[in-house]
């Protein structure tokens, strides 16, 4: 196993090991560059991975049931979380991410779309929106078309070519044939096709078969929020990691929690200072750093990285680190069906649609999604959180609704546009610390009236697909106001204006020439709010243009 | 891999996390063993000693549970030994809820004499008492707390030490195969016949 000496510099310090750090990581490893990624969470193995409902934690609503195995723990890194700047920002787990080597990528769903073209240029098409800090992006679908063919092909996603007539255009087509069908699925094509809309088989990053030494699929139902024991799910820990170790010259150092960016005097970079796994302080010297700690942690750390020539934060200039978060905006609808569908097997999710997934100014808002066909909700989850409406808490009723409804309940969740606000931001909390003593994360968000008006039409769609899908039974998520994600966009946006943006089109930080950031903190609007697929392409782009800037020597 | 022996090694994996398959490809005989042996002593009728409920306790928490899940056709929350979850998890992992149920069985034995000055215990109530009781302390935080810890017991995993015989998922009809292959529902099954 590789490991360098923290005195040394390597050329590159990586700092989070998730979707965008594990991609980094390959990619620079493999161009011939030594490759230090520090990760605070653990190095868990497929091995692992269990299926035990009691360590899967999310942070939807309390009771916070289950314990956090593959996710940041809200007892040693608490957040604070307000609606605005008014408010006094209250102790309330607001972010959810990856914390282990693989990150998000490890637990998550799998869905894994691209964007449309749509949605780099949605401001031109769509128009400006009062009071939002809606805006084109630097680089267009054209430009990351190749990236994400790459990471189809590298990581190994599954799907079909051709089968969304919404689809933007590809390259290639996927690298493996789609997941089977679910019960969902099969029940979301029968109401799609009465209506007019168009289901298509989910592209997932999960192997539907064998694929470069890993093993296929084994629909063994524990998938979100659980890490895949058979490594099918394409994660950054099962795919490209492995690959960056084999160079020989990748170091993931696990148990580091980075506190600070060092900076010199000259304004560069020139390592990262963290506790390691027995909270001792180190600093692992480096020519250059690439931050990937996702669209919460990213900003959170550049704001702890102040010195005197950064005095509000690294690459913070114009004020502008932590601001336009975006969070998870979704709705939809369930349903119950006559016979049992099983949902609690196989993948989440066979069959998506993204008719609605432009907006439509006709609608009166600004706003798109995509839905897909699925029951998350493993037994436990289930009976406290995802019954009927009017279902008895207890007793007798409860007992036969539990038993009448588990295997005929489905969901169809929508996944929607966030409209990004200068008013929602990640800071520091003034008063809070996390368990090493440094100001622990604040979150303020409100959602846009759009981000809502949007839930509420999604609902109405879904309510709509189910009906003419035969549902005997249904009911709308109601639209509410956002408090907590897991998916986290936007805070270090791109562009090409350094007094409006974080960093350029390349993902170097406008105020420091070797800083690169690349993660979901780069997104300048929420696409339709299945971020890992564009955060990987991105993280493809922006390795090709460090490595190129590395190897003409414009970084030292 | 067939289905049977495929969700047996996924079960036994799962109960020795952190060692390495190649350990346990060695050692499978003897794992296997070993944990057909704690399954069985897991599904006796030996008493297991509680470690943080009282015996009386123990019966009224039971009671409670019994209500919240009954037994009718179908096995409840007293077959899955619900109880026996709870206990283990107020010395575990819900160590900081311990003093929630110490206050919540005070006050429920208050409030069953209060609401029937003849009787003792909530567990010799009737049961139309019972339910009575029950839904007067319904919002309790006590009663919510209980609530969400009969549910985890009833369909956690069977080592937590409810869900005995696996009868929470067996009533919900979730099969715990670890393994599955397509078709997956009856919808999915029934294009795949070409209906």
């Amino acid at each position: 196993m590789t490991r360098f000496e923290t005195t040394t510099p390597v050329d590159f310090v990586v700092i989070g090991a998730g979707a965008a750090g594990g991609v980094v990581a390959k990619e620079l490893s493999t161009a011939g560059f030594q490759v230090v990624v520090l990760e605070q969470g653990p190095y868990l193995r497929a091995e692992d991975f269990e299926h035990d409902e009691l360590k899967k934690k999310r942070i939807w609503s309390p009771p916070y049931i289950g314990q956090d195995v593959l996710t940041n723990d809200h007892s040693l890194q608490p957040n604070t979380f307000r609606k605005t700047a008014k408010d006094k920002a209250v102790l309330s787990p607001a972010v959810q991410y990856g914390r282990c080597v693989g990150g998000g990528s490890v637990h998550f769903t799998a869905n894994y779309w691209r964007f449309h073209e749509i949605d780099f240029v949605e401001r031109s098409r769509f128009g400006p929106i009062e009071g939002t800090g809606f805006a084109d992006w630097p680089i267009t679908y054209g430009d990351l078309e190749p990236y994400y063919t790459k990471a189809e092909w590298d990581l190994g996603i599954s799907g079909l070519a051709g089968a969304n007539p919404f689809d933007p255009p590809r390259s290639k087509p996927y690298p493996l044939p789609p997941l089977p069908v679910k019960s969902s699925g099969v029940l979301m094509d029968k109401g799609a096709r009465k209506l007019g809309w168009h289901s298509f088989p989910a592209p997932l990053a999960i192997l539907s078969q064998p694929y470069r030494g890993r093993e296929g699929c084994h629909h063994c139902g524990y998938c979100i929020f659980f890490g895949c024991e058979w490594g099918a799910k394409s994660s950054t820990l099962a795919s490209v990691i492995p690959m960056a170790e084999e160079t020989g010259r990748c170091e993931v150092r696990t148990g580091c929690y980075v506190r600070k960016i060092s900076t010199d005097k000259a304004g560069r970079v020139d390592g990262a200072v963290y506790f390691d796994a027995q909270r001792q302080e180190q600093f692992q010297k480096a020519k250059a750093v690439v931050l990937c700690a996702n669209g919460a942690e990213t900003p959170r750390l550049l704001l702890l990285s102040k010195s005197n020539l950064f005095p509000d934060g690294l690459a913070n200039s114009n004020g502008l680190v932590g601001k336009y978060l975006m969070f998870d905006c979704d709705s939809g609808a369930n349903g119950i069906f006559e016979h049992p569908l099983n949902e609690y097997k196989s993948v989440v999710v066979s069959r998506v649609i993204h008719d609605f997934y432009d907006s439509d100014p006709k609608r009166g808002f600004y706003g798109g999604g995509g839905m897909d066909a699925r029951l998350e909700a493993y037994p436990i989850e289930y009976a406290l959180f995802s019954m009927p409406p009017g279902t008895p808490k207890w007793g007798a009723g409860f007992k036969r609704s539990l038993r009448e409804n588990y295997n005929r309940q489905l969901m169809i969740l929508a996944h929607l546009t966030s409209l990004p606000l200068e008013s929602n931001t990640i800071t520091l909390d003034p008063e809070v610390k996390d368990a090493w003593g440094l100001p622990a994360m604040r979150v303020t968000f409100k959602n846009h009236p759009d981000d809502l008006k949007n839930m509420a039409f999604f609902s109405d769609r879904a309510l709509e697909l189910l009906d003419a899908a035969g549902a005997q039974k249904k009911w709308a998520l109601e639209p509410e106001e956002t408090t907590a994600s897991v998916h986290l966009m936007g805070t270090c946006r791109m562009g090409n204006d350094p007094k409006a943006s974080v960093v350029d089109k390349y993902h170097r930080a406008h105020d420091v020439p070797n800083l690169f950031i690349v993660d979901g903190s780069s997104f300048v609007t929420s696409g339709r709010n299945q971020p890992t697929c564009t955060i990987q392409a991105l993280a493809y782009r922006a390795s090709d243009h460090i490595a190129r800037q590395a190897r003409n020597g414009s970084l030292s | 891999m067939d289905q049977d022996s495929s969700s047996r090694r996924q079960f036994v994996i799962r109960s020795v996390t952190g060692i390495s398959v190649a350990w346990l490809t060695l050692h499978w005989p003897a794992i296997l063993a070993a944990h057909d042996h704690a399954h069985a002593v897991a599904q006796s009728d030996t008493p297991v000693a509680f470690q943080f409920f009282s015996p009386d306790w123990a019966l009224e928490i039971e009671a409670v549970t019994a209500q919240i899940i009954p037994s009718d056709e179908t096995p409840g929350a007293r077959e899955a030994k619900v109880v026996h979850f709870i206990d283990r998890a107020l010395v575990t992992f819900e160590r900081d809820k311990q003093a929630t149920y110490t206050q919540g069985l005070k006050d429920l034995e208050n409030k069953t004499k209060s609401l029937f000055p003849q009787a003792e215990k909530f567990s010799g109530l009737s049961q139309a008492q019972q339910v009575q009781l029950l839904e007067a302390i319904e919002q309790s935080e006590f009663f919510e707390l209980l609530r969400v810890h009969t549910i985890m017991g009833f369909l956690a995993r069977p080592d937590y030490g409810g869900n005995q015989g696996e009868v929470g998922w067996k009533l919900i009809g979730f099969e715990n195969k670890g393994v599955y292959s397509p078709p997956f529902g009856y919808y999915d099954a029934e294009i795949a016949k070409g209906k």
